[in-house]
């Protein structure tokens, strides 16, 4: 397939060991330890995986993710209100900028 | 809902379904073989182990419909056990020293004959574990003192709850179902099933419902305690997770879903030697409702005999011949060795 995202290429993230090897092992073994079950539950760090895979809107971390949710049995519910958090961050991160506009603009308007 | 069988899909031929597994597609025809990953960890042929589990199915006749079903069972089923097999089921307990008889089905408290099993098991002093799928306890009248039946002779109760929640109960196993589960589990809870110290085990068993694979056996079960205790004051003991087979119902439904291939895929890049080693026909010896002997329940639903001689049969049961078997596998063994592993019993790693 010709196009710049080809789901099957999500099976060979393991593969970009090939060019550098080093620096992808320490990668994954740290990728591993970081979703192990420690303060936050596998499942609660899945789901702020879910939530941040919408934030920087990779295609391969949301079906990733979304898999990796219900198999954690998370609910579809769950599992929406993880993406209405980034929407909201989001939109909020946006929003809050406009203080610096409606600064801006009493600074210079009359 | 109904059976592959009433429906007469292609599917209800268990030829058809090893096909559709083994290739149906260019990816599925490359896949390794099961024999051959088995090989590749030095454990071809799989051998049995001591049998601990005598697995009784009682037919395929059942009240429920469930999407998932491996035995492709439903109420239009008629092939359930008949008293002279299960009488035969006796003997040969009675001659081994199987510890536990593990009855399943379909529901196999539909048949006639259950709880006079149930009672002649017993009293050979061995232990009955009844697969019973919660609803069927309020189906009918003749059924509501099923707990306390289950309680008077020491059964060890084990009951599919796909989810602690409605939506995904239902869409696996059927309208309605999770509100007749949860009352039935109350039921159970009030003979003193899943309560401390009572020595009534009341274990549940998860499967995904989808496909996917079931997550860490251990959180999904205190996810389960505390959803049930704080949502319905239900209490258990232990939770099953158990890999949807890629066989029956379920397969129609990867089919259907254009699921079938990456399925297959995950399963085999899951494969664990260590579940391997573990797979529950090592332990098992499981008879179908006509009493012809299996490695396992999948493969008696695929009729994939025993590769015995001159043991086929529970009427021609010879436990020397049937220890010396090679158990007969194909890609549906998939299913058993991925992640943790799955068997009757849960995970197995
Ligand atoms: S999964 Fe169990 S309860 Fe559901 S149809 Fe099959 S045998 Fe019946
Ligand atoms: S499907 Fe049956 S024969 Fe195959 S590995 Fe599982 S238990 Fe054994």
């Amino acid at each position: 397939m010709d196009t710049y995202y080809n789901p099957a290429d999500l099976k060979k993230f393991g593969g970009i060991t090939e060019f550098q090897k080093e620096l992808g092992d320490k990668f994954f073994e740290y990728y591993g330890e970081v979703f192990k079950e420690g303060a936050l539950t596998a499942r609660e760090k899945s789901l702020i995986a879910l939530a941040v895979a919408h934030a920087v809107q990779c295609p391969y971390c949301i079906d990733a993710y979304t898999t990796d949710t219900l198999e954690k049995g998370a609910t579809e519910a769950q599992m929406m209100e993880a993406v209405h958090v980034t929407a909201a961050i989001r939109g909020g991160s946006s929003l809050v900028h406009s203080v610096q506009m409606m600064n801006k603009a009493k600074k210079i308007s009359m | 809902m109904k059976s592959l069988l009433s429906r007469g899909s292609p599917l209800d031929d268990s030829a058809a379904q090893l096909k559709a597994i083994g290739e149906f597609s260019e990816l599925l025809r490359g896949l390794p073989r099961f024999r051959e990953k088995l090989a590749s960890h030095g454990m071809n042929p799989l051998h049995p182990a001591r049998t601990e589990i005598f697995q009784v199915n009682a037919g395929k006749m059942c009240n429920q419909t469930c999407r998932h079903c491996h035995v492709d069972a439903g109420p239009d089923r008629r092939e359930i056990m008949t008293r002279e097999t299960f009488e035969a089921c006796l003997k040969v307990i009675a001659a081994t020293e199987i510890p536990t008889v593990d009855l399943t089905g379909g529901a196999p408290e539909m048949n006639p004959h259950f709880r006079w099993f149930v009672e002649e098991v017993t009293r050979l002093g061995r232990k009955t574990m009844v697969r019973c799928n919660l609803t069927i306890i309020l189906a009918n009248e003749r059924f509501r003192d099923l707990p306390e039946f289950f309680a008077r002779n020491r059964v060890h109760v084990v009951s599919s709850l796909p989810y602690f929640e409605k939506a995904h109960t239902d869409r696996q196993r059927g309208d309605q179902v999770f509100e007749k589960s949860i009352e039935a589990l109350k039921l159970l809870n009030a003979q003193g099933y899943g309560r401390e110290g009572s020595g009534l085990p009341l274990d549940l068993v998860y499967n995904p419902s989808g496909a996917f694979l079931p997550g860490a056996q251990a959180s999904l079960e205190t996810e389960f305690k505390k959803a049930l205790q704080s949502r319905y004051g239900i209490t258990f003991n232990a939770l099953y997770t158990i890999t949807n087979m890629p066989i029956s119902r379920f397969l129609e439904y990867l089919q259907n879903s254009g699921n079938l291939d990456d399925y297959m895929e995950r399963l085999v890049n899951a494969y664990n030697p260590a579940a391997a080693a573990g797979v529950m026909c090592r332990n098992t010896i499981s008879v179908g409702w006509d009493g012809k002997l299996y490695d396992c329940d999948f493969n008696q639903m695929l009729d994939i005999p025993v590769a015995s001689q001159g043991s086929k049969t529970v009427f021609d049961f010879d436990a020397r011949a049937l220890g010396s078997r090679s158990i007969a596998v194909d890609q549906h063994c998939y299913g058993c060795t991925a992640g943790a592993g799955s068997s009757c019993g849960g995970a197995t790693v």
